[in-house]
C-alpha cells in the first residue's frame, strides 16, 4: 500500500507531502483520457479500467485543503477531476476494483471497511491538519458515514451525488442544496448508456443472425438457398430492429413510453418498429401466409425488444430489486413464450398458402 | 416531465418512528425523495420512490430503517438464477452482509500497522 505510482500516464508530477511525494493530477483530461472514456462507454476494456488507490493531489494542496473520495474506475477519477478546474484538492482514491461509486457501495468493496483501511495507509493525518474527508453522496449504500470517525479519526461527510455540485458544495461551507441530492435520469444521462446496451447485445447477435438465416431458408416457395436470403436478410433487419426498440429507443424516450414496467416500455416500442417493418413490406393480409408472417413479426419485435428493455433496469437510477423481480416474474415467461410462439409462426408462414 | 416512478407498492422499506432520533441523515443520503421530517423525526414521504440501496438503513445510526437492499438490475437477477457471474454486469443481486454496526473484532481488525 503507502502512496500510487507516479509513473501512471495521467500523472503529471508530484506534490512533496511529510508521507512522501504524492502523484499530481490536472482538472484537464488529454487525448488518451479522452479515448478511455469513448472505449470504456463502447464497453471495450471496461471492467479492467483503473487507476491505483491511494492519495492523489489535484492542483497544489496544502495542509489544510478538503480530502475528496472517490473510486478506482478510471471513468469515475477522470469526471471528478474534469469536474474540478481551478481547485486544489485531495482525492483519495479506494480500491473498488474498478467499479464505480454508486455499483461498488452496493457491493460492499466502496465500503467503511476499505475506507478507514485506505485513511490509514495514506497516512492522511500526517498529510491534513484537519479531520474530515468528503464522501459522494452515492457511496452511502456501502459506507456507514458515523462510524467513520470513530474508526479512523476523520469524519465522514457526505458530498453531492455528481461532481459537477462539488464546487458549489464546498463553496457553502460543506452544505448541499435539497437538489444536489436527487439522482436524476435525464435524456443525456440515458442516451450515454445506449453503446454498452448495445455491445452487451452483440455477443447473442453473432449466434441469432446465422440462426435467422438457416431458418429462413425452410420454406416451399422457392430453393432453400433463395430463401434463406430472402427471408434470412429480412428477419436479420427485423432483429436489428428490435435492438434498435430496446436499446436504443426505449432508453431514449424512457418517461413517455407507457407503463412503470420496463418490459412494458419495451413491449410499446417493440409493437412501433414491428408496425412499420410490416407497413413498408405491403403484406397481403388476404392470405394466411401474410397474416401468419405479420402475426410473427409482431410477436417476436416487441419480445425480444421488452427482453432488452428489462435489462435496462440495470442502468437505470430508480429501479428497486423487489420491483425488478416482480417484474421479471410475469415478463420472462411471455417474452420467452413470444420469441418462440413467433418463431414457429414465422417458419409456418412459408408453408401457409 | 415528472419524476421516473418504479412499480408501486413492492418497496420493503421500513421505518420504526419509535427509533427514529431525528437526525436526517436518511433525507441527505437518499438520492430520491423518500422521506421528509415531520415533527422533528423522520418520515416516509413516498415509498414508490425507493429504489432499495440500502444507504438509508445502513447510515441510520439507532437502526430505525430497514430495507431488504440490493440492485434493480434484471441482468444479475438472471446472472444469478444462472450461477454465473457476468462480466458486463457490474451488479451482484445479494450484496455481502454489510448492514449494521460493526462488532468489536472488525473494530480491531480495522487498526492496520500505521505504515503498511
Amino acid at each position: 500500500m503507502g502512496l500510487p505510482d507516479s509513473k501512471q500516464s495521467f500523472v503529471m508530477g508530484t506534490v512533496q507531502t511529510p508521507v512522501g511525494p504524492v502523484p499530481q493530477v490536472s482538472a484537464s483530461l488529454d487525448f488518451m483520457d479522452h479515448w478511455g472514456v469513448f472505449k470504456a462507454r463502447w464497453g471495450v476494456g471496461r471492467m479492467n479500467y483503473t487507476v491505483e488507490p491511494g492519495l492523489y493531489a489535484l492542483g497544489h494542496p496544502d495542509s489544510k485543503t478538503p480530502v475528496l473520495v472517490t473510486a478506482n474506475y478510471k471513468l469515475t477519477f477522470d469526471t471528478l477531476r474534469r469536474c474540478l478546474p481551478d481547485l486544489d484538492v485531495w482525492i483519495l482514491v479506494l480500491n473498488t476494483e474498478g467499479i464505480n461509486v454508486w455499483c461498488a457501495a452496493g457491493k460492499g468493496t466502496f465500503g467503511t471497511e476499505e475506507l478507514v483501511r485506505r485513511i490509514k495507509s495514506s497516512r492522511l493525518e500526517e498529510v491534513v491538519s484537519h479531520r474530515q474527508v468528503i464522501l459522494p453522496q452515492l457511496s452511502g449504500p456501502g459506507i456507514a458515514a458515523y462510524q467513520i470517525s470513530k474508526l479512523s479519526g476523520f469524519k465522514a461527510v457526505f458530498g453531492p451525488i455528481t461532481a459537477s455540485d462539488i464546487k458549489t458544495f464546498l463553496d457553502k461551507g460543506c452544505k448541499a442544496d435539497p437538489e444536489m441530492r436527487q439522482k436524476t435520469f435525464s435524456l443525456s444521462e440515458r442516451t450515454v448508456l445506449i453503446p454498452v446496451e448495445l455491445t452487451g447485445a452483440l455477443k447473442p447477435s453473432l449466434l441469432i443472425i446465422p440462426l435467422l438465416f438457416i431458418l429462413g431458408g425452410l420454406g416451399n416457395q422457392a430453393g432453400y438457398w433463395d430463401n434463406a436470403l430472402h427471408f434470412g436478410v429480412l428477419a436479420v433487419i427485423a432483429f436489428l430492429g428490435s435492438l434498435l426498440a430496446g436499446a436504443v429507443l426505449t432508453p431514449i424516450f424512457l418517461p413517455w413510453l407507457p407503463g412503470r414496467a420496463f418490459s412494458v416500455k419495451g413491449l410499446f416500442a417493440g409493437l412501433i418498429v414491428a408496425a412499420v417493418f410490416l407497413l413498408v413490406q405491403s403484406i397481403d393480409l388476404g392470405v394466411w401466409s401474410g397474416r401468419f408472417y405479420s402475426l410473427a413479426w409482431l410477436l417476436l419485435i416487441p419480445g425480444v425488444s421488452a427482453f432488452l428493455a428489462m435489462n435496462f433496469t440495470g442502468a437505470s437510477t430508480y429501479t428497486s430489486l423487489s420491483g425488478v423481480k416482480k417484474e421479471m416474474r410475469y415478463a420472462v415467461p411471455l417474452e420467452g413464450a413470444a420469441v418462440l410462439f413467433g418463431l414457429a409462426l414465422w417458419i409456418v408462414s412459408r408453408y401457409a398458402a | 416531465m415528472g419524476r421516473l416512478i418504479y412499480l408501486k407498492n413492492v418497496v420493503t422499506l421500513e421505518l420504526d418512528p419509535e427509533k427514529c432520533v431525528g437526525c436526517g441523515v436518511c433525507l441527505e443520503v437518499c438520492p430520491h425523495p423518500v422521506f421528509r421530517i415531520d415533527n422533528g423525526l423522520a418520515a416516509i414521504e413516498n415509498r414508490d420512490a425507493c429504489m432499495e440501496c440500502g444507504a438509508c438503513a445502513l447510515n441510520c445510526p439507532t437502526e430505525a430503517l430497514s430495507v431488504s437492499s440490493g440492485v434493480g438490475c434484471a441482468a444479475a437477477v438472471i446472472n444469478s438464477a444462472l450461477g454465473r457471474e457476468s462480466s458486463s454486469c457490474c451488479c451482484v443481486i445479494e450484496s455481502e452482509p454489510k448492514q449494521g454496526i460493526l462488532s468489536t473484532a472488525d473494530f480491531q481488525e480495522l487498526k492496520l500497522p500505521e505504515s503498511s
